[in-house]
């Protein structure tokens, strides 16, 4: 608001040579009309006080330079977030390209230019499957140690959870999980599949075993291909299967 | 030293990098499983012979839709459409195409042929896993070609007990109370038939009110309440035999017997003094023993299938609720704390759950909670319905259900429907008349 209505509060003291020729003049949004002297130390009263109050809010902290040779652990820099967000006034890098207001807001956006923002979006969406399909090297290597990754077993599960059918008649206060070790091969079909507890099926009064481990057989060969990652074959060409119906029944 | 810590180091990465991947699957779906039933194949001599004999053409197709439709009422499987089949029945039951099957997307199949063998019915299935390419079960019967429609029910148990791991519940009759007539002048039959509502027989003629019909759990046997001159008079009778004996009158009766899980014994209440508590009875020396004994209304008692517990309702709390209490009347503690009234607790034969009527609002609700109480859950509601009697598996409940009549008593009916433990598999069971008070037997053949 100073901004705008500064240059009225301006305008008496203003003294300038009278005009003789008349040109069409761009008007910008801000004025490069010197101020006078009056308007002048009025700006600069504002703006101290602006001053006082953001030192009041939150007092300027240098930010710690990290040295490039100590690489933070994965534990610490979660503390570190953690601290950030604690504190009432966080540290801010004003480096950082910040949107003022919402009126400059509406005056970037422009509606004929809708058309190519959403296909900036989309060559954005687009750019970014690729980074989070393409597996380095480097990144496979770390991934034999820690197994699928989160959305790898999202797509599994879901696909498995549409081809398991749970038995209803299964008594829900029983022990219902059965473990499924497959071989599989690079497409995902499988080349064996096991039953970990087999030696269950044939106990007596474990009728329901048996009827539960042949639900989840059906559901994996329902299920073949399954849907496993592209690469890094080795990592998960064997795979168990622990299939858990008790949720679901007692749910 | 070095070459240790270097050789640990190797093994470490080498066993991490072998790791067995594992994935909780957690979640399956319950859709009805798709099965495909073919139809049992006869030959052409044992076709003609079979339609001479019961009038019906081709007995194998036949028995094949008692299965499917058993199972289907069922809702835990899809019986796929005949028409959809690729094999002949001839051929898939001696090796079924599983290519074919699976194509339909059947995940279990149902092949078999009948055969007319001296004057018998020699019955072979067998159940095939589609998907796995195996057989799962083989069978074969041999009967009285009249009992062409219990074969299919005991296919029908046979399939599902080998695919859900409990025992079924098809091979079983329900007895009950046939209604026919204006409301004001009913006339009260005791009716018996097959589970799926075909076979009806009438057992008695109607020139006396019936009530309540309860089965024995280990044998063809029922009682029944009727009235003798205006007293309610207890009646044991033999469905096989047909032979009927009188078991006691019992002038205050306010809850009709049933039977204790080993059969020797029957429970109920009757008011005695002006009070209603709960007795049991020796059926052999006949000798009547009192369980409860409280100034309150206590009834509709209910055994355990273990014989230890007894479920019943008593206003002992002020409001008509749901109690349990072992079976020599001590340790009694109440289960129902819902709003409302609860009545006619029936305990599964599963022993997990009981079943009861709740009146709530002017509406009538069926449901079940488990045997601390815990667990309630209204399977279905209605302007009037109760009654709920368990399947011998504990997974489907029967009960009756009655319609409003109008001013001038029209319009009124009384149906029997049953429900599944889901809720949602909500079914009218076919009678030939107006029915009520349903009772459901034990499976005719384990």
């Amino acid at each position: 608001m100073t901004i705008f209505s500064l240059p009225f509060i301006a305008k008496k003291p203003l003294d300038l040579p009278p005009i003789i020729s008349v040109e069409l003049i761009q008007i910008t949004d801000k004025t490069n009309i010197p101020f006078a002297p009056k308007a002048q130390k009025i700006i600069e009263k504002v703006k101290k006080e602006e001053e006082k109050l953001v030192s009041e809010q939150a007092p300027p902290k240098k930010i710690k330079k990290i040295k490039p040779e100590a690489i933070p652990m994965p534990d610490q820099e979660i503390e570190n977030i953690k601290k950030v967000e604690d504190k009432q006034n966080p540290e801010v890098d004003d480096n950082k390209v910040k949107q003022v207001s919402e009126f400059e807001k509406k005056e970037i956006f422009d509606p004929t230019d809708i058309a190519a923002l959403i296909d900036k979006s989309k060559e954005n969406l687009a750019e970014t499957d690729i980074k989070s399909n393409k597996i380095t090297q480097s990144q496979d290597k770390s991934m034999d140690l820690s197994g699928l990754t989160l959305s790898e077993e999202d797509a599994l599960k879901a696909q498995i959870f549409g081809c398991w059918s749970i038995p209803l008649g299964l008594p829900y206060n029983e022990n219902l999980l059965v473990r499924i070790k497959l071989k599989l091969k690079p497409d995902g079909t499988i080349i064996d599949s096991e039953i970990l507890d087999h030696a269950r099926m044939n106990k007596p009064g474990q009728n329901f075993y048996k009827v539960l481990a042949e639900s989840a057989l059906r559901a994996v060969q329902l299920c073949q291909p399954l849907r496993v990652p592209t690469t890094g074959y080795e990592r998960w060409k064997d795979l168990q299967l622990n299939f858990d119906a008790r949720e679901m029944l007692e749910g | 030293m070095k070459l240790i810590k270097i050789l640990i180091i190797f093994f470490i990465i080498t066993t991490k990098s072998f790791a067995l991947i594992e994935v909780d699957i957690t979640r399956g779906n319950l859709n009805p499983l798709p099965i495909a039933v073919s139809p049992l194949f006869a030959d052409k001599d044992s076709n003609k012979n079979f339609s001479e004999e019961l009038k019906i053409d081709n007995v194998g197709e036949q028995i094949s839709e008692v299965v499917e439709n058993n199972l289907k009422r069922t809702g835990l499987f899809n019986p796929l459409e005949r028409k959809a089949f690729l094999q002949n029945p001839d051929l898939a039951h001696l090796k079924p195409r599983f290519e074919d099957w699976t194509l339909i997307k059947a995940q279990a199949l149902v092949t078999g042929q009948v055969k007319f063998d001296n004057g018998k019915l020699r019955v072979e299935f067998r159940l095939w896993d589609v998907l796995a390419a195996k057989e799962m079960i083989a069978l074969a019967f041999t009967t009285v070609p009249n009992n062409w429609r219990r074969v299919g029910h005991i296919i029908s148990d046979k399939v599902y007990e080998r695919l859900t791991g409990e025992k079924g519940y098809f091979d079983t009759r329900i007895i009950y109370v046939s209604e026919e007539g204006a409301k004001t002048a009913r006339v009260k039959k005791l009716a018996i038939m097959d589970q799926d509502g075909f076979n009806t027989k009438y057992l008695t003629l109607g020139n006396e009110l019936v009530l309540t019909p309860r089965f024995n759990p280990t044998s063809q046997m029922v009682t029944y309440l009727s009235y003798f001159k205006n007293l309610p008079r207890v009646y044991l009778l033999d469905i096989e035999t047909g032979t009927q004996e009188v078991v006691g009158d019992f002038p205050g009766m306010t809850f009709a017997p049933r039977f204790s899980p080993d059969g020797k014994k029957i429970i109920m209440s009757f008011a005695k003094d002006g009070n209603s508590d709960i007795y049991t009875m020796d059926l052999e020396n006949r000798i009547v023993e009192k369980i409860t004994n409280h100034p309150s209304i206590d009834t509709s008692p209910s055994y355990s299938p273990d014989g230890k517990y007894i479920c019943f309702n008593s206003d002992r709390s002020g409001y008509q609720q749901i109690y349990v209490m072992k079976s020599d009347g001590s340790n009694v503690k109440r289960i129902s704390f819902g709003n409302g009234l609860y009545g006619t607790p029936v305990w599964s034969p599963r022993g997990d759950l009981i079943a009861f009527t709740k009146l709530h609002k002017g509406k009538f609700y069926i449901g079940v909670m488990r045997t601390d109480g815990t667990g309630e859950r209204l399977l279905t509601e209605n302007y009037y319905q109760e009654a709920p009697s368990w399947s011998p598996n504990g997974r489907v409940l029967i009960f009756y259900r009655e319609t409003k009549s109008n001013s001038e008593g029209k319009g009124f009916s009384a149906k029997l429907w049953s429900i599944d433990l889901t809720g949602y598999n909500e079914r009218q069971v076919i009678t030939e008349t107006d029915a009520s008070d349903p009772s459901w037997s034990s499976l005719l053949t384990n």
